[in-house]
């Protein structure tokens, strides 16, 4: 009785033993094919992503041919259209760093505030309303973002400051900042609510109240996650478009001035894709150019997000 | 045969008038009337459980129960899982508070003042402020091993530098972690190991100077070394602050505890000191637990 099943194995009838290998066969097979399946899923987005790096790289490399890097870099004025064409990518960079950083004055301490609310304080009820309203808000397109910066908020921001132009990036940043909030707010709560709950009856068995437990203890135990969230809510808005082509203006403005309009460097590329130049013309290149530029921007931010969520990750 | 917690919850009813003065007494009357001579002198009584009922929304988790908790003695309760005995170390710092659904009855005084801790119009913050817990996993916060010990301090507004590093060190020194950790009192608290880490837990309570110490199973996360150094610094404490500790390990309560509480099933079965709890219980079922024949 106590012989290893080897070799009560090793007894049974040769016909049997083939049988379970062919079966493993077709298994194998089976498996193999999932497999093979779940890769190509997988390589979809990878081969994407390369794909578009490939256009943009290649596109970009015929526009620097033409217009040398440093020029491009350097240059103050953005003016392809022009009888003498200039190709300085600073004022466009200058209009998307500006409108991004108003959108995250409004949008970080608004989004922290929300997922502090939400995952402290709010009872089960009231988190059930508002989450699917954050949700909402998410969820409505950008362009319709764009109109209300336009004929809500900038005539608002009229009213407080004379004499504001009817297309600014402050008016534009406001709204961009809102439009953001969702990102930002609804990652920050996840992160959170993964702090487990040990964490926070240390802190009121200390005597905390719910206040100090959210901001001294919740909060620097959720950081890494808090900190991703702002950097998907800046590559959002480094990366958002129809806000910013809408209500910022569509002038080339070398300005860090919030009260004056600009254009960023998506609201350019749209500019062009709409079809004032032809295709293969240095103008139509210089999209390529400048896209790559943006893509350069999200990608260190990324970078830097991904460094930031290893340093403060917190072994809880 | 008698048991020791009927006897006592009697006495209580004749003379209620002097809560006080009877809770004083009882825990000593119930040892006397049993012939069991006494360990350690009968400390006066810092906290009284008087006739507490607990409820997780319809369910009775406690019933009835009166106990008296010693001061400057170790407490234990012990009993099965699901006895009850985590859930009446909660109520002393109103950590039910923090779930929706929980009720209590009855009263937890705590001497001198005579405060009913369970009371509506007490904050539970000030419950907390006075009584401090150690939890089952150590729970340090991510913050630096200084300010885990300091946090207490903080929110009580304490800021001055010079008296937070006094008492930062006093705390570490009392809870033995202070050879330890002295030269780097600015790394993070989750570089300690397990055992480091209960005694950071018990650091950051002895910072404010609670006048109870609640250990919810304090070591069932630790091996046993970490164990040894957690027991060895309940029995220093023990001249300092009033300790009430939840364990599953009977010769943990053997070895930590002068008064023993036996729980079963949300009702407290017997209540005496240790020695006469683990010696010569009056009741078969203690017995039966004790010597592992149940539980």
């Amino acid at each position: 009785m106590n012989t290893p099943s080897s070799a009560s194995a090793a007894s049974l009838p040769p016909l049997v033993v083939s049988d379970r290998l062919a079966k493993k066969a077709l298994r194998h097979f089976k498996e193999r094919f999932i497999e093979m399946l779940l890769f190509g899923a997988a390589s979809v987005s990878v081969l994407t992503t390369v794909g578009i790096i490939w256009v943009l790289v290649s596109e970009s490399y015929h526009f620097f041919e033409t217009v040398p890097l440093w020029s491009f870099l350097t240059d103050t004025m953005w003016t392809p259209l022009f009888a003498d064409p200039h190709y300085g990518i600073l004022p466009l960079l200058a209009g998307t760093l500006t409108t991004s950083l108003v959108a995250l004055i409004v949008a970080i301490p608004l989004g922290t505030t929300i997922a502090i609310y939400l995952s402290e304080f709010a009872r089960p009820a009231v988190r059930e309303i508002v989450k699917p309203f954050l949700e909402l808000l998410g969820g409505i397109p950008t362009i319709v973002y764009g109109y209300f910066a336009l004929t809500v908020v900038i005539p608002m921001l009229q009213l407080l400051i004379p004499g504001l132009s009817g297309f600014n990036m402050l008016g534009a940043g406001i709204v961009m900042g809102i439009a953001i909030i969702p990102y930002v707010s609804s990652l920050a709560e996840d992160a959170m609510r993964a702090v487990p709950m040990n964490m926070r009856e240390g802190s009121y068995a200390m005597g905390g109240t719910k206040l100090q437990t959210a901001l001294r203890v919740v909060m620097p135990a959720a950081l890494s996650g808090i900190l991703s969230a702002y950097i998907l809510g800046i590559s959002r808005a480094v990366g958002e478009t129809m806000i910013v082509a809408v209500a910022a203006g569509m002038q080339p403005n070398f300005t860090l001035n919030p009260l004056e309009s600009a254009q960023t460097i998506s609201a350019y590329i749209v500019q062009v894709a709409l079809g004032d130049l032809p295709h293969g013309s240095i103008g139509y290149q210089s999209i390529f150019a400048a896209g790559l530029s943006l893509m350069l921007m999200t990608l260190s931010l990324n970078l830097v997000g991904h460094v930031l969520r290893r340093r403060y990750r917190e072994a809880y | 045969m008698v048991s020791s917690t009927t006897m006592r919850m009697s006495d209580q009813r004749e003379d209620q008038a002097t809560p006080q003065a009877l809770s004083n007494t009882a825990g000593f009357r119930s040892l006397r009337s049993h012939g069991v001579v006494a360990r350690v002198e009968t400390a006066p009584v810092k906290a009284a459980v008087e006739d507490f009922s607990f409820y997780y929304g319809d369910f009775k988790a406690l019933k009835s129960i009166s106990l008296p908790v010693h001061e400057k003695r170790v407490t234990a309760l012990i009993g099965p899982s699901g006895c009850g005995k985590s859930t009446l170390l909660r109520a002393f710092n109103r950590m039910h508070d923090l779930y929706p659904g929980n009720r209590y009855e009855g009263a937890i005084r705590l001497h001198p003042d005579n405060t009913n801790l369970l009371s509506p119009g007490v904050d539970p913050i000030e419950v907390r402020m006075r009584i401090g817990m150690v939890f089952q996993k150590p729970n340090p916060f991510p913050k630096s091993i200084y300010e885990n010990v300091a946090y207490g301090l903080r929110i009580r507004g304490e800021g001055n530098r010079s008296v937070l590093d006094d008492r930062v060190k006093e705390a570490l020194q009392g809870a033995a972690l202070w050879s330890e950790v002295e030269h780097r009192l600015h790394d993070p608290a989750t570089a300690l190991s397990g055992g480091q880490q209960q005694r950071l837990c018990i650091a950051r309570c002895l910072a404010t100077n609670p006048e109870v110490l609640l250990f919810d199973e304090p070591t069932s996360a630790l091996d046993p070394i970490a164990t040894a150094s957690i027991e060895d610094l309940i029995h220093e404490l023990r001249d300092k602050v009033t300790i009430l500790i939840v364990t599953h390990n009977m010769q943990q309560a053997a070895r930590v505890s002068d008064y023993t509480a036996y729980m079963y099933l949300g009702e407290l079965m017997e209540f005496g000191e240790t020695s006469q709890i683990f010696v010569n219980p009056t009741r078969k079922e203690t017995e039966d637990y004790i010597t592992g024949r149940f539980g």
